[in-house]
């Protein structure tokens, strides 16, 4: 009986240790140590909201440490999704969400179109103005974000475009358009030449050549860049409050502001309110990853 | 990767959005009349649609005509010499009305100014046409949003019928470079736009006295000699209400060197540590890219309570670290040195007053930052690792090369096309960013914990200082500037990224 627990034990041991490159099984749990100790400070304050927003709000204040609260309750979701029966009020969450959604959708696909398609003159032409343009392009990214602001706020006040969502799309796309361009033309270099001039000797155009070839291949960039760019604009906070100052266009960033404000009541559901925004962008960028990575390297390495 | 089309395979995920969505509403609608407060209803979400839809239609519209404006020029030209005549004249024509319309658009977001005049009505006379269109549509009996989706489609068409009488002028011809031209306009022309124009509005905007007091720039004044006011205000003044420049500017190199160095050296310890065959390795991976994958608000805010004096996490952690200290230096009184040390630590480690003391305050943003930047440093100097190839590894171990060896003379050589612009846009990045701090500290206690580019926010958006926050915003550029030459000339430049 003994010797079998033994080896299973031994069997899990050989599991955990298997295929370390010459290190000693006392380096590997070092190293495993280490990289539990990472996770546990990359993760813990994550889990940290999500333990706020099951608190119950008579308990909000306590300097509990558990992740799983006493009580735990789902009424900060409950008000955030439908409001609050009490005071009679409605909820505002999905409003907040829907302008985020409709600004930064709209911003990623043009800036995804526009960068998709000089991407790929920068990667197949060489013409005059050509590196020029692309480093100019990097410079850009120097230009602080609050500096391009403040003129681009008087010019939108002057179009009248504060307090539209339009205003903050075009403030959006000022910051996204250089480095989808990049990211993109880092990808393009990664597909062979041959293809398109296999199909440009078959009399082919160059048009046919970008949509039926080019655009399919890179696909998964593409995404990546959309999800980039979406990204950047989810959850900006700063520009966003110069532009919008109604209360019925603010996005979630904004909407969220207000109740993480105080340590009151509010804070739960700030938590709950965090955490059904935080859930989905996480997933879908832990299952993006992958290739997230791939495009930012291939950016950068290949050229 | 396989090869399903993304589109195709979130579709599944989208019916599962619109149906909830779809349920919603339902309910929404049902409850609506008896509740308060503003809640998404479908009239909100059809208004802004089609605002968002007139928006995209018009600047692709725009752009397309654009387009193929530039496209005649480059691929067609014109078969005898009146043909000639009529082609360049009409194109002449197209040119001059977008010139106007560009100036047009400088006059009206103010760079520069004309009197009521003759200029005047020359420079909008454009716009006046396109007014006129629209008040004659009104006139037919549409109303003011149809007349100006109609007045769109009319120019549209009008467009098309003088591109299609200056396509039957003209033969095709090749053209080299065009296509890239072609190209590349859409993305230069919205750089144009966005960024240029604004940077020069920026400029101009430093060498006057706007300030709310002005109404922006309707009664501002401009000159050299405003310039240089705001210029000596902004070395000998404060720059947003308490701090001096050189005190923030100090404070935003530290900021920027203390984060990217965490940034790089966290990165790169964890990257080396996860890039072995080792169990676990992804789940690791997915756990450590978490605070890169929380969206930054939300980090910022949660932590922002987090950092409170009795019931945040950091302070529930020190004071629990400070009572366990007291437990043991008391059992160890009678120990000499240890129960010593001991007693030190409990009287000096504790509960910190993050938010009124200025160190203190500066930390909490520091820790914040640090542990939002460490997983993209990570994943980009991970990926540098795996691009290393074995074998440089195999030939340094068999002539005998000890592991800091390996990595002083392989890794880190062979990293240094990912880390070069990794480190200069992480330097950038983390130099101007500023949304933790605004988020966490909002600057406080008396802007002790401001850097650069959260003093020039606030004096624009809190002090609405315009004049002075645009040559404010010109001196930071001019610094960054400086940075990224010298950063190019000593590491050897991005000659190896655009090539």
């Amino acid at each position: 009986m003994t010797s079998t627990r033994f080896s299973s034990l031994r069997r899990a041991l050989r599991w955990f240790f298997v295929r370390s490159r010459g290190d000693s099984p006392f380096k590997t749990l070092l190293i495993h140590l280490a990289l539990i100790g990472a996770s546990i400070i990359a993760v813990y304050p994550v889990l940290r909201v999500v333990t706020i927003s099951l608190r119950p709000n008579d308990a909000l204040l306590t300097t509990d440490l558990r992740i799983i609260p006493q009580n735990a309750t789902l009424d900060n979701y409950r008000t955030v999704l439908f409001g609050d029966p009490t005071k009679n009020r409605q909820s505002d969450f999905f409003l907040w969400l829907w302008n985020s959604f409709s600004v930064v959708a709209v911003t990623s696909i043009i800036s995804v179109i526009l960068a998709a398609v000089s991407a790929y003159a920068f990667s197949r032409f060489r013409f005059p103005g050509r590196s020029a343009g692309l480093v100019f392009l990097l410079t850009t990214q120097m230009i602080p974000a609050g500096m391009l602001l403040l003129p681009l706020f008087i010019m939108l006040a002057q179009l009248r475009m504060i307090n539209t969502s339009l205003g903050l799309i075009i403030a959006y796309s000022v910051s996204s358009v250089p480095l989808t361009i990049w990211t993109l033309k880092g990808y393009y270099d990664t597909i062979p030449i041959d293809l398109e001039e296999a199909a440009l000797i078959d009399g082919a155009t160059r048009f046919t050549v970008f949509t039926k070839i080019i655009l399919p291949l890179s696909s998964p960039a593409l995404a990546i860049a959309f999800l980039f760019s979406f990204m950047g604009g989810w959850s900006e906070y700063l520009v966003a409050r110069v532009v919008l100052q109604k209360n019925d266009l603010y996005t979630w960033p904004l909407g969220i502001f207000t109740y993480a404000q105080q340590f009151t009541v509010a804070w739960g559901q700030f938590a709950a309110a965090s955490v059904m925004i935080a859930v989905p962008v996480m997933v879908l960028f832990l299952y993006s990853s992958k290739w997230l990575i791939s495009g930012l390297t291939l950016g950068s390495v290949k050229g | 990767m396989d090869e399903t089309p993304l589109i195709r395979r979130f579709l599944p995920y989208l019916y599962w959005l619109i149906g909830l969505f779809l349920v919603y509403f339902v309910v929404n609608a049902l409850i609506a009349p008896y509740a308060s407060g503003i809640t998404l209803s479908v009239q909100i979400v059809i208004r802004r649609l089609i605002e968002i839809g007139g928006f995209l239609l018009a600047i692709f519209a725009g752009l397309a005509i654009i387009e193929v404006y530039f496209y005649q020029i480059f691929f067609r030209q014109p078969r005898t010499i009146l043909t000639a005549w009529i082609v360049r004249i009409l194109q002449g024509v197209f040119a001059g009305m977008g010139l106007l319309m560009v100036l047009a658009f400088f006059e009206r977001t103010d760079l520069f100014r004309l009197q009521e005049g003759l200029l005047r009505s020359i420079l909008y006379f454009p716009n006046t046409l396109v007014d006129g269109l629209r008040s004659t549509l009104m006139g037919i009996g549409l109303t003011k949003d149809s007349s100006g989706w109609m007045s769109g489609v009319v120019l549209i068409v009008i467009f098309a019928g003088l591109f299609f009488l200056i396509h039957q002028l003209t033969v095709p011809r090749s053209s080299k470079l065009g296509m890239a031209y072609l190209l590349v306009l859409p993305a230069f022309i919205g750089v144009l736009v966005l960024i240029i124009y604004p940077f020069l509005f920026e400029i101009k905007l430093a060498f006057s006295n706007a300030s709310l007091g002005t109404q922006a720039t309707k009664n501002a004044q401009y000159g050299l000699i405003y310039g240089w006011n705001n210029l000596v205000t902004l070395f000998t003044g404060t720059v947003a209400k308490d701090a001096t420049f050189f005190e923030v500017l100090g404070r935003t190199v530290l900021w920027t060197v203390i984060n990217v160095v965490f940034h790089v050296s966290g990165g790169m310890a964890l990257a080396l540590l996860l890039h072995r065959p080792m169990k676990l390795q992804g789940f690791y991976r997915t756990l450590l890219v978490f605070p890169w994958a929380v969206p930054t608000t939300i980090v910022a805010m949660a932590l922002r309570n987090e950092f409170d004096s009795r019931y945040g996490l950091f302070n529930i952690l020190l004071s629990n670290l400070n009572s366990w200290l007291v437990d043991v230096s008391q059992g160890m009184v009678s120990v000499p040195v240890l129960g010593e040390m001991f007693a030190w630590l409990a009287a000096h480690i504790g509960p910190v007053s993050w938010r009124q003391d200025p160190f203190w305050a500066f930390v909490s943003v520091l820790i914040t930052n640090i542990w939002l930047g460490i997983p993209f440093m990570m994943v980009i100097i991970l990926g540098g690792l795996q691009s290393i190839s074995h074998e440089y590894y195999e030939a340094a171990e068999i002539d005998g090369a000890s592991k800091f060896q390996q990595f002083r003379h392989i890794t880190l050589p062979l990293l240094r096309p990912v880390l070069t612009p990794a480190v200069i846009l992480g330097v950038v990045w983390t130099f101007n960013k500023f949304d933790v701090i605004y988020l966490i500290t909002q600057g406080g206690p008396q802007e002790k914990t401001d850097i650069l580019v959260s003093s020039m926010y606030k004096a624009a958006f809190s002090f609405y200082r315009y004049g002075f926050t645009a040559m404010f915003a010109l001196v930071i550029f001019v610094i960054l500037l400086a940075f990224a030459l010298v950063y190019l000339r000593v590491s050897g430049g991005l000659k190896s990224v655009t090539e």
